[in-house]
């Protein structure tokens, strides 16, 4: 296998040029070099959105939007930053550094590789476009629950069709990292010796197979009852709109740990190199990540305790998911017994790595709470829960993200980002971050229902320091815009080890790496990860 | 000055929210900015609160101790203070008892939850039944056994405030957006089944002095009860997405005593039955178009819009379309106000047949339309018959 890999490179080691480099690739890190400045962007048109709804917000009474629009912002907002810019940024570091990280030349389906990244523009082009058409974007909710979503008028096609695509691209993506990971590791590089975020990616690449089609066939049979007269969830045929619930969050909740555990995985790498020390637990690790993605199978209805299940299933559904809490309790502490006794320093990434353990962990406590089904009625679709989520998904997994580029721009690039203003980047986002979200804790508890285009005045007040923290947040983030880059036009030339307490094989590479990853697998002893 | 005031007040109120919500007392969460779940009017209101309130302290005792370790360690172990990293990597032991500490921590409260559950699911031996269906966007409240029958939109002066620009400062509105032109009234101290549907898609019911809310799903009936302890009115909303106006769903509940709740009963079924009986009454264009304005702003501006020029693509325009101008249309005007078309809901079970020719009267000699058609209750009659 390995010498017909070298063999191969002889026959066309040149580096194709202009547009063709990039329509054409076949390059792992090209392709997620893509991925990650297409993830970019629909970061930033998703957080135009969010800063429509936060405007819009920023007093009771109706200023700029009309409600439909605004439904249809909350709707495209949240299809965006998850479809559009948390799992193609997970994706896009994939691409970029699991054959680097595990001694391979490139990812195993080059081709496939291209057609998944090369579908995600023509995804969003269908999505975004609805927004343009008469009856303007879809704005059932991301959640597309029928019958409102039935409701939803041209756009409606558009929006299965868009979701069948980013669905066949995910699932693409998935074979890809598992062919890669299981038949192209360097030899030596054992299963338990993986780097964590490799492991965190296959567990998710199985979530991604295993959940992706369901996805698809629920939206099917929504385009099945709107056009084709079919009745799957609608009770007067014969049907049931929380059929529809249950087979959505069948996906959906597995989705959850799609956007996150690949954050896990960027932690684990980040801790122990700012500590230099190894990752503590690193069996029990791999182990609580696998937990918590097969249990992810099995708490989806606590998405729905409202839609009156019996007793027996509520029960049920409580139960998992509080069991949940322990594996997600093992990777927070085992980080801490990280970072305990280590030497540390506090370069960008390390600081999102630190926020990220305790901004995760407060939205880990809230999930506790609302994963009790009793006081659930009355915390579901309250702003409690769009703190909950965001606390996970922003000051979680899209601060992870934003670790992670720090982590390994200079390997990317080749040069030293700016430190003193990827700090004042930080300092920014971590503070107007929790402006923007905790006040919405209280709004959800004091009885403000989320998805709302307007509000009674006694929520008032929290609804402008959220505001006001949102408005800081969006702005913060065009200064990593800047950051980026000025690190990939020039600046201090990186070393090949860029961090001194970075251990592991793409580190062993020169930055940037060479245009085809390892072309002599390297022998991987455990000498290589020892501090 | 305005923003001066402003800021301090922000300031303060930003201290007092993260120090309160980590380290005081319930009491104190509980003041007058609306930090905290309510405690509610009823036994499992309260019970609720303090299930919440004994999960927010554990997790907030968790926090201190797992930040607290934390802390320290970014305080002590740095390289800057010339430590020299150790090199441990496992403990079995802690590992097995950090896994085993949380999962006794989730059995202790899964007990008291699901004990609360199981009160929370018997609807057994209630003395009255309610019925509340959610409509686009309104909601339908029947009293099963009084043959009583309500409708309960936001109130009107809520809905000139909330339209886009419309000038009207909510703070100076009566409840604004929590308020409904016919409110729910129930007598307290009695246990009340509240049945949740919806007629067109998936609304929830939720006032959260009553401690829960619950999906009303179109075809499906869902079971709840109450028991309201103190007198008093309590506002709540629609908590499921559902649509444009989900967010101009509001829930009143008066909760009074039985006495009192009796005689509105009987009062209601009274006006019930001359609001139905006045159709052979003859009105003036006047009269027709002042009550057919109030009509439609709790009926039909949500869609139509208050310029009656609905919105592109969505829901049609009035102003200028041949349904409400041409004389031939008169009677399908009628009917489609009676039975609905498409999106369009049905209004003919809730609006009274003078409602019904106010309305269309108010359309058709409103806005561009100057038709001079006056449609009387008896029109209505004979429409319906048809
Ligand atoms: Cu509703």
């Amino acid at each position: 296998m390995s010498s017909q890999t070298i063999a191969d490179h002889d026959h066309h080691d040149h580096k194709p040029v202009g547009i063709k480099r990039w329509l054409f690739s076949t390059n792992h890190k090209d392709i997620g070099t893509m991925y990650l400045v297409f993830a970019l962007i629909m970061f930033f048109i998703g957080g135009s959105m969010a800063m429509v709804i936060r405007a819009e917000l920023f007093q009771p009474g109706l200023q700029f939007v009309d409600p439909q629009f605004y439904n249809s912002m909350v709707t495209v907002h949240a299809l965006v930053m998850i479809f559009g810019a948390v799992m193609p940024a997970g994706v896009g570091l994939a691409n970029w550094m699991i054959p680097i990280m595990i001694g391979a030349p490139d990812m195993a389906l080059p081709r496939m590789n291209n057609m998944s990244f090369w579908i995600l523009p023509f995804a969003f082009a269908l999505l975004l476009g609805t927004l343009f058409i008469d009856g303007g974007g879809p704005a059932g909710g991301w959640t597309m629950y029928p019958p409102l979503v039935l409701q939803t008028g041209k756009a409606f096609p558009y929006l299965i069709f868009a979701v069948h695509f980013l669905g066949v691209s995910s699932i693409m993506g998935a074979i890809n990292i598992i062919a890669t990971v299981f038949n192209m590791r360097a030899p030596g590089m054992t299963l338990m010796r993986l780097p964590l975020f490799v492991w965190t990616w296959v567990i998710t690449a199985f979530l991604l197979i295993a959940s992706m089609p369901v996805l698809a066939g629920a939206v099917t049979m929504l385009l099945t009852d709107k056009y084709f007269g079919t009745s799957f969830f609608n009770a007067a045929g014969g049907g049931d709109p929380v059929l529809f619930q249950h087979i959505f969050w069948f996906f959906g909740h597995p989705e959850v740990y799609i956007l996150i555990l690949p954050a896990f995985g960027i932690i684990s790498q980040i801790i122990p190199t700012f500590a230099r020390k190894p990752l503590f637990g690193y069996a029990s690790m791999v182990y609580a990540t696998a937990s918590i993605a097969i249990l992810s199978f099995f708490v989806w209805a606590h998405h729905m305790f409202t839609v009156g299940l019996p007793i027996t299933g509520e029960l049920f559904f409580m139960y998992a998911t509080m069991l949940i809490a322990v594996p997600t309790g093992v990777k927070v502490f085992n980080w801490v017994a990280t970072m305990w006794k280590g030497a540390m320093t506090f370069e960008a990434p390390m600081l999102f790595a630190i926020a990220f353990v305790i901004l995760f962990t407060i939205g880990g406590f809230s999930g506790l709470m609302l994963g009790i089904t009793p006081v659930d009625f009355q915390y579901h679709d309250t702003y409690f829960v769009v703190a909950h989520f965001h606390y996970v998904l922003l000051t979680g997994a899209v601060f992870a993200l934003m670790a992670s580029a720090y982590y390994w721009l200079p390997k990317w690039t080749g040069y030293m980002y700016d430190e003193k203003l990827a700090k004042i980047h930080f300092w920014l986002s971590a503070i107007a971050s929790n402006v923007l979200f905790f006040p919405q804790h209280f709004l959800g508890l004091a009885g403000m229902p989320r998805r709302i285009p307007d509000y009674s005045v006694q929520f008032a007040d929290f609804n402008m320091i959220s505001s006001l923290g949102g408005f800081a947040y969006g702005i913060s983030q065009l200064l990593f815009v800047y950051i980026v880059i000025k690190c990939v036009l020039g600046g201090k030339k990186a070393t090949s080890q860029v961090w001194e307490g970075a251990r592991g094989l793409e580190w062993t590479l020169s930055s940037p790496p060479p245009f085809h990853s390892f072309t002599k697998p390297p022998k991987v002893t455990k000498a290589l990860m020892d501090y | 000055m305005y923003l001066n005031e402003w800021m301090k007040n922000f300031l303060f109120k930003l201290v007092f929210v993260v120090s309160a919500f980590f380290f005081l007392s319930p009491d104190i969460l509980h003041a007058e900015w609306g930090l905290n779940m309510t405690q509610g009017v009823t036994p499992i209101s309260q019970d609720v609160y303090n299930m919440h309130m004994t999960t927010l302290y554990v997790v907030t005792v968790i926090g201190i101790l797992v930040f607290g370790v934390m802390f320290w360690s970014i305080f002590h172990h740095r390289k800057s203070k010339g430590v020299k990293p150790s090199k441990f990597s496992h403990s079995t032991s802690v590992e097995v008892i950090w896994t085993l500490i949380p999962f006794i921590i989730i059995v202790s409260l899964a007990i008291p939850a699901t004990k609360l559950l199981a009160r929370m699911d018997d609807t057994s031996e209630s003395s009255i039944t309610v019925k509340a269906t959610g409509y686009q966007w309104k909601w339908k409240y029947d009293y099963i056994n009084e043959d009583v029958t309500i409708y309960s939109n936001m109130a009107e002066d809520s809905v000139e405030a909330s339209q886009r620009n419309s000038g009207i400062d909510p703070k100076a509105t009566d409840n604004y957006l929590r308020n409904t032109d016919t409110a729910l009234v129930l007598p307290v101290g009695k246990k009340i089944r509240i049945l949740t549907t919806a007629n067109d898609v998936i609304h929830a019911w939720w006032v959260p002095d009553l401690g829960w809310k619950r999906d009303a799903i179109p075809g499906f009936i869902n079971d709840n009860w109450t028991i309201i302890n103190k007198e008093g009115v309590y506002r709540g909303q629609c908590a499921e997405l559902c649509g444009k106006g989900h967010g101009y769903m509001p829930i009143v509940v008066k909760a009074v005593p039985e006495k009192e709740y009796t005689a509105w009963i009987e009062g209601t079924k009274l006006a019930l039955k001359s609001k139905n009986a006045s159709s052979d009454k003859d009105f003036t264009m006047d009269e027709l178009r002042a009550k057919g304005e109030g009509v439609y702003k709790a009926n039909c501006l949500a869609c139509h819009q208050a310029n009656g020029q609905g919105i592109k693509g969505v829901f049609p325009a009035i102003d200028g379309s041949p349904l409400a101008n041409l004389k031939e249309n008169i009677p399908a005007h009628i009917h489609q106000v009676i039975y609905g078309k498409g999106v369009m809901p049905a209004f003919g079970e809730q609006l009274s047949d003078t409602d019904i020719a106010s309305v269309v009267t108010f359309v058709r000699n409103n806005w561009g339309n100057k038709t001079g058609h006056i449609i009387q209750p008896k029109d209505v009659v004979a429409a319906r018959k048809k």
